[in-house]
């Protein structure tokens, strides 16, 4: 077994009395590529909440690289020990350039005083260029993100987390909203980007989790249902339950 | 690929900012009265005083347009910097006063003090005065922005608590126990740095200051916001949460903003004081703070010039208003905050720069069909 790059046990948190997360236990190692699939109000984008440090667990433990405790820590805090997140909905900063949205993702010195007297350097617009080779927006750095279509921004944000250059890659439903051949790019990038770095996927769509080929956990009400490769998965019955049997 | 410093309308701005700056003086120092040219010193102060306006609506659109702090406090930056200054002014009047007591001014005489309140010293030296200008609003803003945006109040709640904020103060320094005059404020100044304040030379002087800071009130704002910081503030009012995941404290981010925006305000109250020769509590009242974001809404917010425009647009439109028709001035000023949000969110500039665009989108055809009947 590989060393465990992020490592979750038994994490307990409840809104209002209902139990988002309930007794969750994960672990992924370094450089793993894992699929989290799960029904609506499994608890996937809490526990996403959680692993960043937008929300405290109201116990257990989360356990970033075996010795840092995340829980003490906020969103920009997990963002600097490398935990890159997408979100579900693309989220770009609409009135900045696309060539912009990835200069402000550029792993680097993120204080005031840094990016007061940051200059623009050659070494920086060859990394924007290399970026945007990757996600297909060659001729449309200097175009507001917000003029972008809802599968371009997709590809941005993408593009944003690669060029934080995390350890660990959250992404939350990046298949939305794209076609089937950007959706196959899509899982072509991130099993490229295994091995190098660990990715956690969060997906509906089972073709994709499919072309990810790669171990899936299914999350029901706040707990892990079960896990394993996705033939496996699929064959159990509660698995078959929760997602047909209602 | 960078946005350059001075860009058209910023220059094109700042060469008016400048000819102004110059030919208002002249205006009223060179050309004799009576003959055509001649600006009158009422005028004179009066386009000062638009001028301090003008500064204190670039200081309200740096976080307001760039970083989408919305402010309703911003009245209490400027007013707290004019206070600075006119703490100063009161203690140059020295033993002229009514009561012609060297220490005291005439108001803590009046109500019996006996020794001067320890926050007035060192008001008597300009320069002290003139650092606390910026450094009283800049603390203020500070302590406040520390609390506020580390706990992530943001919108209308932060826009409700800097109301609240600027209200506190109109009741405290209604107070005569505040030891600044109470509700009279200060004022009955004479002369600063030895100059008499009522001679069209200081006044010109003044105009001339209020002109140079209100450009570099400009240059400093778009040298902020032309650098990474300023897109790392556009960022945070575009997708705040994805800001902070990228790994920027964006509480430091707004801190640093709302503190030089406050300090700018502050240089702007300053200067507004001797021009108009008084500071009172009103300046702190809610509505002042509104009438600032109005003129920014007004001239197009995130554009600094477009800020500048608008207050120096209402202000002369209020000038006008408040002596032609005193009764309808608010509702004129209400009506105006209305259409501009429903007809021009982008402000007048935004109004100019479409214009421009149309413009051009019609002559490029014209031009190209012309050459080809040629």
């Amino acid at each position: 077994m590989r060393e465990s790059q992020l490592y979750l046990n038994d994490v307990n948190r409840s809104f209002d009395g209902f139990k988002a997360i309930n007794g969750l236990s994960l672990v992924i190692a370094k450089g793993e590529l894992r699929a989290v699939v799960g029904p609506n109000g499994a608890g996937k984008t809490t526990m996403l909440d959680i692993i960043t440090g937008k929300t405290r667990p109201d116990s257990g433990e989360v356990v970033w690289n075996k010795d840092t405790d995340l829980t003490k820590l906020d969103e920009a805090d997990c963002a600097r020990l490398g935990i890159g997140r997408k979100f579900q909905k693309p989220t770009v900063f609409e009135t900045l350039s696309v060539r912009d949205n990835l200069m402000l993702s550029l792993s680097g010195d993120r204080e005031v005083r840094a990016s007061l007297f940051h200059r623009p350097s050659r070494d920086e617009a060859d990394r924007i260029d290399g970026l945007l080779d990757i996600i297909g927006l060659t001729d449309d750095g200097l175009r507001l993100a917000g003029d972008l279509s809802h599968g371009q921004k997709q590809w941005l944000e993408i593009g944003m987390l690669l060029a934080q250059e995390p350890e660990l890659l959250l992404v939350d439903e990046p298949a939305a909203g794209m076609t089937d051949a950007e959706t196959m790019r899509t899982a072509e990038l991130l099993r490229s980007i295994a091995g190098e770095r660990s990715v956690l996927v969060i997906e509906h769509d089972m073709e994709f989790v499919r072309a990810l080929n790669c171990k899936v956990t299914v999350l029901h009400r706040g707990s892990v249902l079960a896990e394993g490769s996705l033939d496996h998965v699929s064959a159990n019955p509660e698995v078959i339950e929760v997602y047909l049997g209602r | 690929m960078t946005e350059p410093l001075i860009s058209r309308r910023i220059g094109i701005f700042l060469a008016l900012l400048f000819v102004v700056t110059v030919a208002v003086p002249l205006g009223n120092l060179v050309i004799a009265p009576g003959s055509t040219g001649h600006v009158p010193s009422h005028i004179v102060a009066l386009l000062g005083k638009y001028l301090c306006y003008a500064l204190l609506a670039v200081s309200l659109d740096l976080v307001w347009g760039f970083a989408g702090i919305l402010s309703l406090g911003h009245g209490a930056f400027f007013a707290l910097g004019g206070y600075a200054m006119g703490m100063h002014l009161m203690r140059e009047i020295g033993d002229r006063g009514v009561y012609a007591n060297p220490l005291l001014p005439d108001f803590m005489v009046f109500l019996g003090y006996s020794e001067l309140p320890w926050f007035w010293y060192g008001f008597d030296m300009f320069w002290f005065a003139a650092l606390m200008v910026m450094f009283v609003p800049g603390v203020l803003a500070f302590v406040f922005g520390w609390f506020a945006f580390r706990s992530r109040v943001t919108g209308v709640y932060l826009s409700i608590i800097t109301q609240a904020m600027t209200y506190a103060l109109l009741l405290a320094f209604f107070r005569n126990e505040m030891g600044l005059g109470g509700n009279n404020g200060l004022t009955d100044f004479r002369d600063v740095l030895g100059f008499d304040l009522t001679a069209d030379s200081t006044r010109s002087a003044l105009f001339v200051l209020s002109g140079l800071a209100l450009g570099a009130g400009i240059l400093v704002g778009r040298i902020l916001t032309t650098s990474k910081l300023g897109k790392v503030l556009v960022a945070v009012r575009d997708a705040e949460s994805r800001t902070r995941f990228l790994g920027y404290r964006v509480e430091h981010y707004k801190l640093f903003v709302f503190v030089v925006s406050a300090m700018m305000a502050g240089i702007a109250g300053a200067l507004y004081v001797p021009q108009v020769g008084i500071i009172n509590p009103g300046e702190f009242s809610p509505a002042n703070s509104i009438e600032i974001v109005i003129w920014v809404a007004l001239g197009g917010r995130g554009t600094l010039v477009g800020a500048a425009l608008g207050a120096l647009l209402v202000a002369a439109g209020k000038s006008y208003l408040t002596a032609a028709f005193p009764e309808i001035w608010l509702f004129v000023l209400g009506a105006v905050f209305i259409l501009v949000t429903i007809f021009l969110p982008k402000g007048v500039l935004g109004l100019i720069e479409s214009r421009r665009a149309q413009k051009r989108d019609t002559l490029v055809p014209d031009a190209k069909s012309a050459e080809a009947k040629a």
